[in-house]
């Protein structure tokens, strides 16, 4: 199930607003789609995202795919947890497979990603 | 880590040799009179062994590698057949093996002649006008048939193409090639029976449409029904149909992609033509197009005016070379060599035979897999894992199980569309009982797969080296192999 609490793109990464922190992971949806995550490349702490732009990459056994940041920000955390065990992307992927929490510095961009029924619509059209 | 075989470096010993020089026999001169000094080295840090050292070394190297002179190789997509010796016997004729490609025209006549033939007998057996034998590989052939069909356009000053169609379940290299040529790729459905879904191609033909890369049959191993209704659709928007040919070895003899009216076709001569591959090549992606491409064909094309071959390098309309000289002629002598022993009627027989034993073996493993597209297939078929999901089994595991069991793995989760896939080629050339041991350890490996998963989570235990972290090793790899083991033993340093 998608979180209520968290804010999602098109490209299936979820964003949980915080106040002027968000963290930042990619849903369910995306995890099942690349099947078993092998590799997560995160950005660095003060790393400086711009919205729509490369964030990292994610390896799975299927393909590479590369992650959008949701919201511009800097990096002020990264789940170091991902580098031994890239698979709690698969198990856990709104809880422990998160990926970075950035400190926002356009809140108002908060307003372009969709709701979870938003997103729900829009998983129920990219499957066919 | 169990080291499987020092390095050449940690054999070496100082004075140790593999060669004695004969005595000089003309007066000795001094490098250093002869190169600049920059050039001048005091020391050259090589091992120092034996021939005997040297020739075990490399030949315990090979027999850690699997290959498909050594067992089953169900790779599929990749086509790995038998590559029969005569193939390597001709190769190595002097006459060809020691040819320079700065020979002149007169010198190379013959080479030229099989090269001229080779054209012929991929069009014939393509249904296609003209062919260049040029591209290093199968990619490269997509990327030189992309820039034919983007020459098409440019002729005709059509501004309008920007756009291929590529099927979900084509191969990756597909939308590779097109993005690299400047195109934006649109991806397909794939319907409920595994061919293109005609529905949305629809939807998506429109005047941009500059073409549509297919495989037929495509990477499930089905045959587009459709392809005829395809191929009008497409050039019904003067978009013109591209034809992958890494499945051509189900359809040799039967049809031609020519006829299902594609205009652009690359063969893969080292799978369909049984010419070695993996590792890294040299493999051949020669293309062939219809009569209205023909002009866009590489330059420098070989010509015969009925007495004498010719290499012409200046030629109207080319998109020019695509590959330094005339192509991978080693490989192309092979392809000559497996045509000409087979002839028509025996190609026909391989794919033939390659359909019939893919049947069979789908039948057979569809009691215990998940087939996710139940019909015949032609030369290769794609299973699921996903049955074994429950008990936390992954492709990978019982893919990791066959090497256990002395096979190659086939292809594991690809096609892209198929959830936990094991792509399966048997090929014409395994016989029923090479097949038969293949689907029992298989259905072995199902068993185990319920009963004694841990079994399959532990695999491989009998390869040289288990479950390597492949993600970690090719995003950071650590190259220096003396790290933590001290400094380089010997006189070599590195």
């Amino acid at each position: 199930m998608n979180p209520t609490n968290c804010k999602y793109t098109k490209d299936h990464e979820w964003a949980r607003i915080e106040g002027k922190i968000a963290i930042i992971g990619i849903s369910e949806f995306a995890s099942k789609q690349l099947g078993d995550v092998v590799f997560v490349d995160v950005p660095q702490v003060g790393t400086e995202l711009v919205k729509g732009k490369t964030l990292g990459v994610v390896e799975s056994v299927k393909t590479v795919s590369d992650i959008f940041a949701p919201l511009s920000g800097k990096v002020i955390e990264r789940n170091a947890a991902l580098e031994g065990e890239p698979a709690k992307v698969n198990e856990d992927p709104f809880g422990s497979g998160w990926m970075i929490k950035i400190e926002l510095s356009d809140p108002g961009e908060v307003s372009d990603l969709m709701d979870v029924k938003e997103y729900e619509e829009h998983c129920a059209h990219s499957e066919h | 880590m169990k080291i499987l075989e020092p390095l050449l470096f940690e054999l070496s010993v100082d004075g140790r040799r593999g060669y004695t020089l004969p005595k000089l026999d003309i007066p000795e001169s001094d490098p250093a009179d002869l190169l600049p000094a920059t050039y001048i080295r005091k020391e050259l840090k090589l091992p120092s062994i034996s021939e005997i050292d040297c020739v075990r070394h490399f030949t315990r190297l090979s027999r850690l590698n699997y290959c498909v002179d050594v067992g089953f190789y169900p790779l599929g997509s990749c086509t790995m057949k038998y590559n029969p010796k005569i193939n390597e016997d001709m190769a190595r004729l002097p006459g060809f093996a020691n040819l320079h490609p700065y020979q002149s025209e007169g010198t190379v006549q013959g080479a030229l002649a099989l090269m001229h033939f080779l054209e012929h007998a991929i069009c014939e057996i393509t249904g296609m006008d003209a062919c260049t034998l040029q591209p290093a590989a199968g990619a490269h052939g997509e990327l030189t048939g992309l820039m034919i069909i983007k020459a098409y356009h440019d002729r005709k000053r059509n501004k309008t193409k920007t756009k291929i169609l590529i099927p979900d379940a084509g191969h990756g290299t597909n939308p590779a090639s097109a993005a690299l040529c400047g195109y934006q790729v649109v991806s397909l459905h794939t319907d409920a029976r595994g061919g293109v879904d005609l529905n949305d191609l629809r939807a998506h033909l429109a005047p941009d449409v500059a073409g549509l890369m297919l495989t037929n049959p495509n990477t499930l191993g089905l045959f587009d029904e459709n392809i005829e209704e395809i191929a009008r659709l497409v050039h019904s928007v003067d978009g013109l149909l591209y034809y992958d040919g890494a499945n051509l070895n189900a359809i040799m003899g039967w049809t031609r992609p020519g006829d299902m009216g594609f205009d652009v076709v690359h063969v893969n001569l080292h799978k369909t033509f049984s010419t070695p591959h993996g590792g890294g090549g040299p493999g051949s992606g020669p293309v062939g197009v219809k009569k209205h491409l023909a002009e866009f064909l590489p330059s420098p094309k070989v010509t015969f005016d009925g007495k004498k071959f010719k290499i012409v390098r200046k030629c109207k309309g080319s998109i020019g070379p695509v590959r330094s000289f005339l192509g991978s002629f080693g490989v192309l002598v092979r392809a000559w060599t497996y045509i000409v022993s087979l002839g028509g009627a025996g190609l026909k027989d391989v794919s033939s035979h390659a359909v019939l034993n893919a049947n069979y073996m789908m039948r057979r493993l569809q009691k215990r897999y998940a087939l996710p597209y139940d019909r015949h297939c032609k030369h290769e078929f794609v299973l699921s894992g996903k049955p074994f999901a429950e008990k936390g089994v992954k492709t990978l595991d019982i893919a990791k199980r066959l090497l256990d069991e002395g096979f190659h793995a086939p292809t594991i989760y690809f096609p892209l569309i198929v959830e936990e896939a094991i792509m399966i080629e048997p090929t014409e050339t395994e016989s029923k009982r090479t097949m038969d041991e293949f689907i029992e350890v298989m259905l072995r490996i199902a068993d185990e797969a319920v009963n004694t998963p841990e079994k399959l989570k532990a695999a491989p235990i009998k390869t040289p080296v288990g479950r390597l972290d492949e993600a970690t090793a090719a995003r950071k790899p650590d190259l220096n192999y003396f790290k933590g083991r001290g400094s380089p033993p010997g006189n070599a340093s590195v």
